[in-house]
């Protein structure tokens, strides 16, 4: 009886749908198709998000890479991946060196809590990654 | 329905060698046509595209996927050496785009 009781709480418990998060080989696809056949290294890159975001629809994002910007050695792409949306991708950068440092500031939509992935690929080559963890209050399940 | 005029914050004028931040937005519900709590989705209507050219040379090209979040905003730095020209075009899936252009002065 009292079992019973505790199972039609616990059913009462309005529960939030979770969300159709993209399979684990879509995301790793995402970040091949970014970082080539090239092991990305972590370092020299910074992923920033708010601590804690009011809304998934609408998180800030900061991506800075840390280069000079010449005509040596630049960053070509930066890309971001959101490793539990529906899709993981979010957007694919192409900077030119004009750019005079490698940032970018964006707002991205995020489904739940997870990980955003920032992929950056040099003029040398070299690929590098960053990782942040975004907290949501409210997600933005679309 | 043409795309929606897009709002562009860049200064008038520049010291040489100067930093500047060039913040963009345009309205637009980026749609993906996903909903997964069941209900039925408004047909997709996404912006996939937004290019930068400085002088006519591209200097940021942005390719816009479904994590984009609604109202695209985008903000980047670019160091002025003379007075130059810039170009924004944002385009979407179904081919429409919208252009600005706007001219930072040197001197």
């Amino acid at each position: 009886m009292k079992r019973r009781a505790v199972l039609g709480s616990l059913l009462l418990v309005p529960v939030a749908w979770p969300c159709l998060a993209a399979a684990e080989s879509d995301v790793q696809a995402a970040i091949r198709a970014a970082a080539g056949d090239v092991e990305p290294r972590e370092g020299g890159i910074v992923l920033s998000l708010p601590a804690r975001a009011e809304n998934g629809a609408q998180v800030p994002v900061t991506v800075l890479v840390d280069s000079p910007q010449t005509a040596e050695l630049h960053v070509q792409a930066i890309t971001l991946i959101a490793t539990r949306n529906p899709t993981p991708g979010v957007a694919t950068f192409r900077l030119s060196p004009a750019l005079a440092r490698a940032e970018l500031q964006t707002r991205v939509r995020l489904a739940e809590d997870q990980t955003l992935i920032a992929i950056a690929r040099m003029s040398d080559g070299t690929v590098r990654r960053a990782a942040a963890e975004a907290r949501l209050v409210v997600g933005g399940c679309v | 329905m043409s795309l929606n005029t897009p709002r562009i914050r860049i200064p008038r004028s520049a010291r040489a060698g100067e930093v500047i931040e060039i913040r963009t937005l345009i309205e637009h519900p980026m749609e993906t046509g996903i909903r997964i709590d069941g209900t039925r989705p408004p047909p997709r209507d996404m912006l996939d595209r937004l290019v930068v050219r400085m002088n006519g040379a591209p200097i940021l090209e942005a390719e816009l996927k479904n994590g984009t979040a609604a109202n695209p905003y985008h903000v980047f730095f670019v160091r002025m050496d003379r007075t130059s020209e810039f170009e924004f075009v944002w385009s979407d899936e179904r081919g429409r785009s919208v252009r600005a252009v706007h001219r930072v002065n040197v001197g």
